[in-house]
């Protein structure tokens, strides 16, 4: 290792405070190994030590968690005997260095994490943020990680069915590749990462150990980027922190785990993810209360000459670490045999020693050899468990007050509103083509709509009729302007958006992007998204069972704004016939379903919509989510979709969240997908036609007075907008554009945008 | 026929598919490990989609050594029905049971989408309960599905009425709108779009059932 030894922990990440703490818990100088280890164990992306003390404020509770955060996915039971397993990650310095393998990774890390539970993996999404695409290294970038997901998530055979697609210039520098995967099982099959059990083996599955992502961890995802023109400056420096992804390994690593549980060989497993082998031997025993002896010389490697701390820190990827009885290990190595996937026992489970004070401390022993030197020797626990926990400084911008009164919403309209929508129209369709959205026969709605909806069905799992829901969302401009507010509405629109597959929401899983946490305003930003996550989740009853933090998404000291992307899990009690989508038909009534104005002063506002965004307007106002009417619309929204999922008549031909870009552009996507034109009366203002307040559906129906009756009995606000039919949208004086126009500019935006030359 | 095997590769991964569409349809689906080498018991063969052994190299490049190919060949010289689909197909051309091969697609892009299928030919254990000129929705879902081959192989194909399936609207680049081929007889039937993903109309089309069940049609005592 280089750096003098006075110097060396800082080399490697580590305050002088944090060596102090060292020398406390060893009562002892450390050695360079054992340095290393607390340099990757104690790093931001492992510890969350500048978030954990705010997201400890998150409920995280209800009936029908099984497991909440903390350990590798968050776990529901979905009914039916059924358990789904949902996890979300970030993969965004990784990515923004070398964009195929960072993203295809992120892929492969996030699904070890849900199989580690048992589950098998049946679903990826995609949350992806870039700089515009005016700029040539955007488009290598988005290539890139498209190509990554693509290459990697199809061929391990896990279908992608959604995420987003975000451009912006803050992430220019610095582009966020988020993850989600969810999985399912028998409910009785949940397995924890515990390595209980004195004399148990534990046993390294998958890929041989390699010099690849050293430090990924700590030098590459809890450090920003220095110049300020991101990673392309750094490329070199900070790409041997990349992993390289392997997804036929990653394939038969899952198909022998999954069959390792199946035949009950394994006592525990753990994935080896962000800092490898020293996080998966640490965190199994620390959660075992007991010792664990790693034997680095047993460790499978890819090249001679490998340093201990190499070994024990290696983000080489697919692999896991399964305890395993000495009675099973025979029966383990056959069915690895069979799966082509190496198997070895490179540690085993010790008595935890008695402390000073009569404790039981389960100590991490490196050696060279079972019965050979102490390389290192910590506590496990101390790894895993007891980084130091920082309350950092916080401060609310100055500028905010500045920024708030920079409103668009006051704006006097200029310009054709027709223009603008067609300006916002983008189709997706370009990215997740790429993608096996089908794979396992259960997408019912796949991407590019207001949600994925899946048959609860996959291999080994109880017979059910239920389905499930997901949706990635986020809006860092609202964010932004209002992080409490931004995040409550974020988590409103996720609501809406399972509202419009029939899906009663149930958990939230969080990936948390925020730039440099040493910055007040960044942990202002996340302290107070953190609040605004908390009481919208409580004012839906919706438990957070899982997340990520990513920190240090910065260039040059400039952040990216805070992108809190949520992940949204629902359920369908019956899902036989599919939810009615996007496409009316001719004669059809359109109407706007939920409370036509948002709550406050301005009832159209317009800070920090995609329409003022898109026009260099970056301030304003953010509007209050008011929990109440909102429940009352959603929930009408779930009753009348659930009931045609389940098999039932009814008069609603077509529903469409109104999401980014306002009320014009749900009903412009409308008009693109089903090819039939509207007419739609005056709108009340300008403002209506791009405010993006969540609560708001557009809906079609067949029989209006019936629909009408329906949604008054449930107290829901309904407004008839106009008649489906011809071959234009109109929208009163406003807009008047051929669905060819229409459908044209949305199918052909996103590649002709990829296509430009600078 | 009652009794189809599913030849699992390492890498397979539209095995479960495969055997959930069999199983709809009333037949009796059973996983074949590819080191096997004895197909003998079996009334079908079909070879599932996926990434066989990585497919780092050319798509079914590896595969056509593993063992199973053995018994996969001489079940098809016996006169058994074998269907290849997607990786499947790629795999028999790979092991000059189909002709032609599976190349890039034209956009260089991966493509999972629906496409509309036109039936070219019934004379085939896919398409014996197809009428010919029927338009069948079935998507895709491939890197690798532009069929290719040369002139004189296309105009055999052409001749001995081996072009089984064309696509409507050209997805890929295939050559002469190519979706799925036979061999002469017409027991080896290999195509790039995947029947058993349009089996509900959960999902979105129910079209695959009629290749499926003429696959299933075939008479036991054929071979």
């Amino acid at each position: 290792m280089s750096g003098a030894p006075d110097q060396l922990h800082r080399a490697l990440g580590l305050t002088d405070a944090e060596l102090d703490d060292i020398r406390e818990v060893l009562r002892r100088d450390p050695n360079p190994l054992e340095l290393a280890l607390y340099g990757v164990m104690w790093s931001e992306h492992c510890s969350y030590k500048s978030s954990r003390l705010h997201l400890r404020r998150l409920p995280t509770e209800a009936p029908h968690v099984l497991v909440g955060p903390g350990e590798n996915a968050g776990v529901i039971d979905a009914g039916d005997g059924i358990a789904v397993a949902i996890r979300i990650e970030s993969h965004n310095h990784p990515s923004a260095i070398e964009p195929y393998q960072g993203a295809a990774t992120g892929v492969g890390g996030i699904l070890r994490d849900v199989f580690t539970m048992g589950a098998r993996p049946l679903v990826v999404m995609d949350p992806l943020f870039f700089g515009e695409l005016t700029d040539a290294r955007q488009r290598w970038l988005v290539e890139g990680v498209v190509s990554g997901i693509s290459g990697y998530g199809n061929s391990v055979g896990v279908p992608t069915i959604g995420g987003e697609l975000t451009f912006d210039d803050c992430y220019a520098s610095n582009p966020l590749v988020n993850v989600l995967c969810a999985g399912a099982l028998p409910t009785e099959r949940l397995v924890l990462g515990v390595a209980s059990g004195v004399g148990n083996l534990a046993v390294l599955l998958g890929s041989s150990t390699g010099r690849d992502g050293i430090g990924g961890v700590s030098v590459l995802a809890s450090a920003g980027f220095a110049g300020d023109d991101g990673a392309a400056s750094l490329d070199d420096a900070k790409r041997p922190s990349v992993q390289v992804g392997d997804p036929y390994e990653e394939k038969r690593l899952i198909e022998a785990c999954l069959a390792l549980l199946d035949d009950g060989l394994v006592v525990g497993i753990q994935d080896l993810g962000g800092a490898g082998l020293v996080c998966a031997t640490s965190e199994t025993a620390a959660r075992g209360g007991v010792g664990m002896d790693v034997d680095i010389t047993a460790v499978p490697l890819r090249e001679p000459g490998m340093q201990p701390f190499e070994i024990m820190t290696s983000e080489s990827q697919e692999r896991m670490l399964a305890i395993v009885t000495p009675e099973n290990w025979p029966a383990v190595a056959e069915l690895c045999a069979k799966w082509e996937v190496r198997a070895s026992v490179v540690g085993h489970v010790v008595e935890p020693d008695l402390d000073e004070q009569g404790d039981r401390v389960g100590f991490l022993r490196v050696r060279r050899g079972f019965d050979g030197e102490v390389l290192a020797e910590v506590p496990a626990a101390s790894l895993a468990d007891e980084a130091p926990l920082y309350d950092r400084p916080m401060r609310r911008p100055l500028d905010l007050d500045e920024i708030h009164a920079d409103d668009p919403t006051d704006d006097e309209p200029v310009g054709s509103p027709g223009d603008d929508l067609l300006d916002l129209l983008i189709d997706p369709a370009w990215v997740y083509r790429q993608y096996d959205s089908q794979l396992f026969l259960n997408t019912v709605v796949g991407p590019g709509r207001d949600a994925a909806l899946l048959r609860l069905a996959g291999p080994g799992l109880p017979i059910s009729e239920r389905g499930i829901a997901l949706s990635t969302d986020s809006n860092p401009r609202w964010c932004a302007l209002d992080p409490r507010r931004g995040i409550a509405l974020t988590v409103a629109e996720s609501v809406a958006n399972l509202a419009c597959v029939g899906a009663s929401a149930k958990a939230v899983v969080n990936c948390l992007n925020f730039g440099n946490p040493e910055h007040p305003e960044v942990m202002w930003q996340l302290s107070e998204t953190v609040d605004g996550m908390a009481g919208a989740c409580r004012d839906l009853d919706l438990p957070v069972i899982g997340g990520n933090v990513s920190l240090y998404n910065e260039s040059g000291g400039n952040d990216i704004d805070p992108t809190p992307v949520v992940g949204l899990l629902g359920v369908v009690e019956s899902l036989v016939a599919p939810p009615p989508g996007w496409s009316w038909r001719d004669g059809d009534a359109i109407v706007l379903v939920g409370v036509r104005h948002a709550a406050g002063s301005q009832p159209f506002p317009l800070g920090g919509t995609k329409w003022a965004t898109r026009r260099g307007r970056r301030g304003g106002r953010v509007p209050t989510f008011e929990a109440a009417s909102f429940r009352v619309t959603t929930n009408f929204v779930v009753s009348e979709i659930s009931a045609i999922c389940a098999g039932e008549a009814s008069d609603v031909t077509a529903v469409h969240d109104v999401g980014g870009g306002g009320l014009a552009t749900s009903l412009a996507e409308m008009v693109s997908v089903t090819g039939v034109g509207a007419t739609l009366e005056e709108f009340e203002s300008h403002g209506e036609l791009f405010s993006e307040f969540p609560g708001r559906f557009v809906m079609a129906t067949s029989d209006v007075g019936a629909f009408q009756e329906r949604a008054g009995r449930a107290g829901v606000p309904v407004v008839v907008l106009g008649v489906a039919g011809g071959a234009a949208l109109r929208i009163g004086s406003a807009i008047d554009l051929s669905v060819d126009d229409v459908t044209a500019r949305r199918a052909n935006a996103l590649e002709t945008a990829l296509a430009s030359l600078d | 026929m009652t009794r189809v095997a599913i030849v699992v590769f390492p890498g397979s991964n539209c095995e479960y598919d495969a055997a959930a569409a069999m199983t709809q349809l009333g037949a009796t689906a059973e996983f074949v490990w590819h080191s096997a080498t004895d197909l003998t018991e079996f009334d079908g063969v079909i070879l599932p989609g996926g990434f066989a052994h990585g497919d780092y190299l050319r798509p079914g490049a590896l595969a056509r050594f593993s063992p199973v190919m053995g018994a996969v060949a001489r079940f098809a010289a016996d006169g058994g029905a074998v269907l290849g689909i997607c990786n499947g197909f790629q795999v028999l051309t790979e092991a000059g049971m189909l002709p032609g091969a599976l190349q890039k697609n034209r956009g260089l892009t991966f493509l999972c989408q629906p496409t509309t299928l036109i039936v070219e030919s019934t004379a085939s254990v896919l398409t014996r309960n197809a009428t010919k000129g029927q338009e069948l929705r079935i998507p895709i879902n491939h890197f690798s599905g532009a069929f290719t081959c040369d002139d004189a192989t296309y105009a055999s194909l052409v001749a001995n009425d081996q072009i089984v399936l064309r696509y409507k609207e050209n997805p890929n680049g295939s050559r002469g709108d190519i979706a799925g081929v036979a061999n002469p007889q017409g027991n080896v039937v290999g195509l790039m779009p995947h029947p058993e993903r349009a089996m509900s109309t959960l999902l979105g089309s129910v079209d695959g059932r009629v290749l499926l069940e003429s696959f299933l049609s075939v008479p036991v005592g054929a071979r």
